[in-house]
């Protein structure tokens, strides 16, 4: 979850988001570091009495800034590249669940199985007990298997909303006439919050999402529970 | 037939739909759409063979898995009044 004066990202909760994470640490440090190199020179010229005011050519530094930069852009490039196809990569997936987006809540539906269907409201702030997360808690939260492969269909019923749980790297668009995958696999137990990323009217900062993530054994009961 | 209800899921190990190489990418519309003619088709096949309609469950519980309820409702209403845009 999202923590006041937070500067990262959130812990991540499933693979892809790990290499994610490790994939930001190494481009920022790249980032920083040209940045620095820039302003350090930049300082240095400024703080000069020398000059030079015959300068024709100057081939070999020219050479080194262009290389350079070059190979750094291939190894930023080669990490992301890998990222991209894992992020590809055909799991077999142990269940599916489906989520409609509407104007203003998400609806789940379980259908391997039985018929199991529920919306997802936020919860006023009025409405909010003690240590509970402003504008991010729900009344019905999503409970799903951990350590299992998950494939999310994504849809809405009327505009534009954007399905979205940053802790596992997950953003899928929900289009109206569009069922759009992702997969979805965390490694710990716990709550995982999310927004709606795409504006949807006036009531669009106001429809979270909340995973529950389980053993197996708790959401077989709680999914016969909810028949 | 058109009847949901008595087309039922076994209670049995049924595991997901499997990946469906026709539909690799992130777009499944089409994977929900087509099973769910291929469902209507195999039954209405089977029905004018005079033949049992069990092989054609495999395409009912795959759409049943895919597609949106309100999808799967609207279609099925379309049907039921001629109105369905599908070749069945």
């Amino acid at each position: 979850m999202p923590y006041p004066f937070q500067l990262g990202f959130q812990d991540a909760t499933s693979p892809i988001m790990e290499e994610l994470l490790h994939f930001h640490d190494h481009t920022l440090m790249i980032v920083f570091l040209v940045s620095s190199l820039v302003l350090y020179i930049i300082s240095l010229m400024l703080t000069t009495k020398l000059t030079h005011t015959s300068t024709m050519d100057a081939q070999e530094v020219e050479t080194i800034w262009t290389i350079l930069p070059a190979i750094i852009l291939i190894l930023i490039a080669l990490p992301s590249l890998r990222i991209l196809y894992m992020m590809d990569e055909i799991n077999n997936p142990s269940l599916t669940v489906k989520t409609m987006g509407h104007q203003w809540y998400w609806s789940y539906e379980y259908t391997d199985y039985e018929d199991l269907n529920f919306d997802s409201y936020m919860i006023p702030t009025q409405e909010l007990k003690p240590g509970e997360l402003r504008l991010l808690e729900v009344d019905n939260r999503v409970i799903l298997p951990v350590e299992m492969t998950i494939r999310m269909l994504i849809s809405s019923e009327d505009v534009l909303h954007s399905w979205t749980v940053p802790s596992l790297g997950l953003k899928t668009d929900a289009i109206p006439g569009r069922l759009n995958q992702t997969t979805l696999m965390g490694v710990r137990p716990g709550l995982y919050y999310g927004q709606c990323s795409e504006i949807c009217g006036s009531n669009h900062s106001f429809m979270p999402i909340v995973l529950e993530l389980v053993p197996l054994t708790y959401f077989e009961k709680w999914s016969v529970t909810m028949l | 037939m058109l009847d949901i209800e008595s087309q039922k899921s076994p209670k049995g190990r049924w595991p997901t739909p499997p990946f469906d190489p026709r539909f690799p990418n992130q777009n499944q519309t089409r994977n929900c759409y087509q099973n769910f003619l291929d469902y209507h088709r195999c039954v209405r096949k089977m029905n004018q063979r005079g033949k049992g309609t069990q092989p054609c469950e495999y395409y009912f519980r795959v759409f049943r898995s895919l597609c949106p309820r309100s999808w799967v409702q609207r279609w099925t209403e379309q049907i039921q009044e001629g109105t369905f845009a599908g070749k069945i």
